[in-house]
């Protein structure tokens, strides 16, 4: 089984170091310490396991050191910052690993430019040796990028020649719309396997400055602290510990103190449940720096992110989330009361943006999500986001007479804290951003809202009353473990993300689609192969027919 | 106030005890009746009528006799009593148990099946609304009634099914049963045939021989799905199916006994000369078999039907009598079908059991009503009269399968088009036959009486005399 849980005193693969508000994450990845047995970490190149330490240390950057305002990525070797996801690891890899491994680095580096925009940390690639493949999407995730200029380290995109798939890690996107990098040249780039170095990098803009090896460090350095000018990060304040989550595993799934992921292996489905915070949550700043990590929006959303994780990865056959919510709704709305009063307080902020990541993480998640709302839930504000994230929704229509009717209830939240991926808000995306229909619904925050009242204002699907729910809810999953699940990744997706594209739908939307055709297909993957034989010392033979 | 459930919904489903049936009778039951009242039977609804009312599904209960108002008959709701530990009969998943569920996978497939079968009982009370009007007699009337009170129950079957297994999309399908009505132009009943209005008696007669009979067979197809509760439903629905094949049957025998008797009386087999007597000569007659069994052929839908090949694949949908074949997977056999070549020829084509069900279950629907056409022609024969009833060619006048662009005459033959039109007269029913027909329909209201054109039955209803009065006009 893997787990998420890393902790700097333990990583085999980065090292953490913070020099007053400049931060350093140094790679030197251990060869012999791959997650699963079959291949050498090689040339600092990677696997889950180095990811998982980099997401930990992205979290510990964020939450137990609030007053770095820099960050430099750079390598521990010799002459080679990074050379990408080790070919070995994804040749041996079945392709449900191979995905779920590019969806988490995507995750990670989406991360990092979330970081960039939303929390006043910058990022700067200090490559101070080769940086090939998904090292320098790595790179190209940062906010700028420094190259040795040693006469051979160069930065590269050698999927297209060497292996036969693409740089699928955001790499294309980013080269276009993010650093504005011609077409043609990228062309040009992307085809050639030693890639470009020193100045014509520079040029080309695929870095943003080259510099000598003798003042390397010196500048990376003196750029990191220009860097910080302008950071909304705090000059003085102490961090918010990541105590190791409480969560026990056991054969009926995860299980946590607000969340709880339960299996039901024959029927694929997992239900989640997350439940509310009491009634007496800290409201102060000091009594939240207090609470720490124990403060219900942060602990909660950690848990979550934890859940989704270990499904995801350990659960492949579990293709459906039922999404619950137990407890009081009023605290719940006190809770986005006191996130959207106290959001310019660093460590809110933070906290607002641990949950918009983990949101983001359910919606790329390639499972169906089905929201219950029945008896004694709490679908308010930041929970009813869980709603909005499902491809549908299922409310409970009771009599007060027969039982304890529920009630969603929207919050300020909901109309701008938490953006997906698509650069929207759920509420917005889902009446493709009507202002009329948002500006009523935003009026009508904290109340409470019944069943048909919800069905009316399209905030739910259907309504299902006490009579009929258990037979609904009984087909709803039955139905929909019998439809293929390929097809329901691929639709869900379509669904979920239509609209506008940014750059983060167009990075998991082109892996999904673009890689995973290529990597299914005879000229990566087959006994021919360029990526199966990659190493190998024989050459691919390609099928020439264009499809 | 509390409803005895029991006595205005007969019924062997615990009703008085289910929520979701209670919500059922309390919503769609109204308006049912008000369908009833508004396209029910025509003229007849304050008439007490000799009614047989199923109580229980036992021996004593299912056929419980009395004279009864229509709109207050008490439509029950039966399902065949359920069979201990009763296992899949066909299909890849046969042996396993059956569904006392409708599985999620097969929701919409089930439902489509009975909303469609659903939809066929309610069209035929529709199709036959002006027929009392008409009636060669009380008696007549009575069957005619009790044919349109069950077609009533077995909606109220296919509705129950549909209220108790598929939630609220199966309480909206139901109130959809009321609202397509046959021969409407705006929401038409599902199946064409159930569009044609039934204006007289010798196609009541023959719908009742031949268009019921279809239903039996989809009845007998679905009484074997593993989705058991509507396999016990139709189950007990076949019992009282029976009933209305008994009126086409000896329906079709007593006018062809009194033909047969203007004949002998006569001495003649001349159409024109048993006209002008007031008989149904045994060409038309011919005439009606050829068009309303090849009006049936279709609703068993292509030779080759992947649809039919799913259901059966999945056990929704079986064979009729599905014991007595002998493999019930099927999975890679094959049979031989015949096939019209484009030279104008026709050949056997080697197809896939499970794709050819549907000509299957025809097969069999056609060896069913070949037992009635004997009975008549050993009727015809005894008279001493040389003539042979003919069900015609399945291949003849077909709108889908492989047939559907194919002109044949009823043998079967394939013919040009402009052979069809110019002998159409002689194959199907003409307008002057029809005119003819309907000359023939004079309402006969005494009791005992019998309209010149159908000889009386051999003995009446539940024992009672032939000339008792079936149905109290007052």
């Amino acid at each position: 089984m893997i787990t998420f849980d890393r902790h700097p005193d333990n990583y085999r693969h980065w090292q953490l170091s913070v020099d007053d508000d400049i931060a350093t994450l140094t790679l030197a990845v251990d060869e012999d310490s791959g997650l699963v047995p079959g291949y050498q970490l090689k040339l600092n190149s990677y696997d889950l396991g180095v990811d998982i330490e980099l997401n930990d240390a992205l979290q510990r950057l964020r939450f137990e050191y609030p007053t770095v305002r820099t960050v430099i990525i750079t390598s521990g070797l010799e002459k080679m910052f990074c050379a990408g996801a080790n070919i070995y690891m994804l040749g041996t890899s079945s392709h449900g690993w191979k995905v779920n491994f590019c969806k988490f680095t995507n995750e990670t580096r989406n991360g990092i430019e979330d970081s960039s925009r939303h929390s006043g940390i910058k990022f700067l690639a200090a490559c101070n040796g080769t940086t090939a493949g998904g090292g320098y999407e790595l790179a190209l995730a940062c906010d700028e990028i420094f190259l040795i200029d040693d006469r051979s380290s160069a930065v590269s995109l050698p999927e297209v020649p060497l292996l036969g798939v693409l740089p699928g890690t955001g790499g294309l996107t980013r080269l276009t719309d993010k650093r504005k990098m011609r077409h043609d040249l990228a062309d040009v780039f992307c085809t050639n396997p030693d890639g470009v170095r020193g100045r014509r990098a520079k040029e080309w803009r695929l870095v943003d400055e080259v510099v000598p090896r003798n003042n390397f460090d010196e500048k990376v350095k003196a750029r990191a602290k220009e860097l910080t000018a302008g950071s909304t990060r705090p000059v003085e304040a102490s961090g918010v510990k990541l105590t190791p989550l409480d969560r026990q595993i056991d054969e009926y799934g995860y299980h946590y103190r607000h969340v709880d992921a339960v299996l039901d292996e024959e029927a694929g489905v997992a239900t989640i449940t997350v439940t509310s915070s009491d009634a007496d949550i800290p409201e102060t700043l000091a009594d939240i720096h207090a609470a720490g990590a124990n403060w219900w929006p942060f602990a909660m959303a950690r848990e979550l992110d934890d859940a989704i994780l270990m499904l995801r990865t350990n659960n492949e056959e579990i293709g459906t989330f039922l999404l619950k919510t137990r407890g009081e709704i009023e605290n719940v709305l006190k809770v986005d009361t006191i996130l959207a009063e106290q959001q310019d307080d660093w460590s809110v902020r933070e906290v607002i943006g641990m949950l918009r990541r983990t949101l983001a993480r359910l919606d790329v998640s390639s499972r169906s999500l089905f929201a219950l709302i029945e008896e004694g839930s709490c679908f308010a504000g930041t929970l009813y986001e869980l709603a909005l994230a499902a491809d549908r929704t299922y409310m409970l229509d009771i009599a007060e007479d027969d039982g304890n009717p529920p009630y969603i209830a929207l919050s300020p939240m909901n109309f701008g804290a938490y953006e997906a991926v698509n650069g929207t808000t759920r509420l917005a995306h889902r009446f493709y951003e009507d202002g009329a229909v948002l500006n009523i619904l935003k009026q009508q925050s904290g109340m409470h809202i019944d069943a048909v009242e919800a069905e009316e204002k399209g905030l739910v699907t259907f309504i299902p009353d006490d009579i009929d729910w258990d037979e609904e809810i009984r087909l709803l999953i039955e139905e929909r473990a019998s439809l293929s699940p390929d097809a329901l990744t691929g639709l869900e997706a379509n669904l979920r993300f239509g609209g506008p594209e940014t750059a983060a739908t167009k990075i998991f939307g082109r892996l999904s689609a673009w890689q995973n055709w290529i990597f299914n297909r005879p000229n990566a993957v087959g006994e021919k192969g360029a990526l199966k034989l990659f190493g190998s010392g024989t050459k691919a033979e390609f099928d020439k027919r264009r499809v | 106030m509390a409803i005895n459930y029991q006595e205005r919904i007969p019924n062997n489903v615990d009703l008085g005890n289910d929520r979701r049936l209670q919500r059922a009778l309390e919503h769609w039951q109204p308006r049912f009746l008000d369908w009833w009242q508004e396209l029910g039977p025509e003229g007849f609804q304050t008439s007490d009528v000799y009614l047989r009312t199923a109580t229980s599904v036992d021996a004593k209960g299912w056929a419980t006799f009395g004279a009864v108002k229509m709109p207050e008959y008490r439509w029950g709701i039966f399902l065949a009593d359920q069979e201990k530990d009763r296992t899949i009969g066909f299909g890849d998943d046969f042996g396993k148990p059956v569904w006392q569920q409708v599985p999620g996978e097969y929701r919409s497939i089930l439902r489509r099946l009975i909303v469609t079968q659903g939809d066929t009982e309610p069209a035929s009370v529709e199709q036959q609304r002006l027929l009392g009007q008409t009636c060669p007699s009380l008696f007549d009337l009575r069957n005619l009634f009790q044919v349109n009170v069950e077609e009533g129950r077995h909606l109220w079957a296919m509705v129950y099914l549909l209220h108790a297994y598929f939630g609220r999309d199966g309480r909206e399908e139901a109130e959809d049963l009321l609202m397509r009505h046959s021969g409407s132009e705006d929401n038409p009943r599902i199946l064409g045939t159930f569009n044609e209005p039934i204006s007289e008696w010798l196609s009541f007669f023959m719908f009742t021989y031949f268009t019921d009979r279809d239903g039996k067979y989809q009845l007998k197809c679905l009484a074997e799905s593993s989705f058991d509760p509507l396999a016990r439903t139709c189950q007990f629905m076949l019992t009282e199916e029976a009933h209305h094949m008994y009126v086409g049957e000896t329906g079709i025998t007593r006018i062809i006994k009194r033909t047969l008797e203007k004949m002998t009386e006569l001495k003649t087999d001349d159409p024109a000369v048993l006209r002008k007597a007031g008989v149904i000569d045994l060409p038309t007659l011919q005439r009606f078999v050829n068009f309303w069994f090849s009006s049936c052929m279709d609703l068993f839908g292509a030779e080759i039907s992947s649809n039919a090949a799913i259901s059966f694949a999945n056990g929704i949908k079986g064979r009729p009598d599905e014991r007595a074949f002998e493999d019930h997977v099927e999975r890679d056999t094959s049979l031989k079908i015949e096939k019209p070549d484009d030279a104008g020829g026709v050949h056997m084509e080697e197809i896939t059991v499970r794709s050819a069900i549907n000509d299957q279950v025809r097969l069999a629907y056609i060896k069913d009503c070949m037992v009635g056409v004997t009975r008549w022609n050993r009727l015809i024969k005894k008279a001493g009269f040389d003539f042979t009833i003919e069900l015609p060619s399945s291949r003849f006048r077909r709108k889908i399968g492989f047939w559907s662009d194919v002109v044949t005459d009823p043998t079967g033959s394939i013919i040009s088009k402009e052979e069809f039109d110019c002998r159409h007269d002689e194959f199907l029913p003409s307008d002057s036959d029809r005119a003819y027909i309907h000359s023939l329909m004079q309402q006969v209201i005494e009791p005992g009486k019998m309209a010149g054109w159908i000889a009386a039955p051999d003995r009446g209803i539940n024992s009672m005399p032939v000339d008792y009065e079936y149905v109290n006009l007052q």
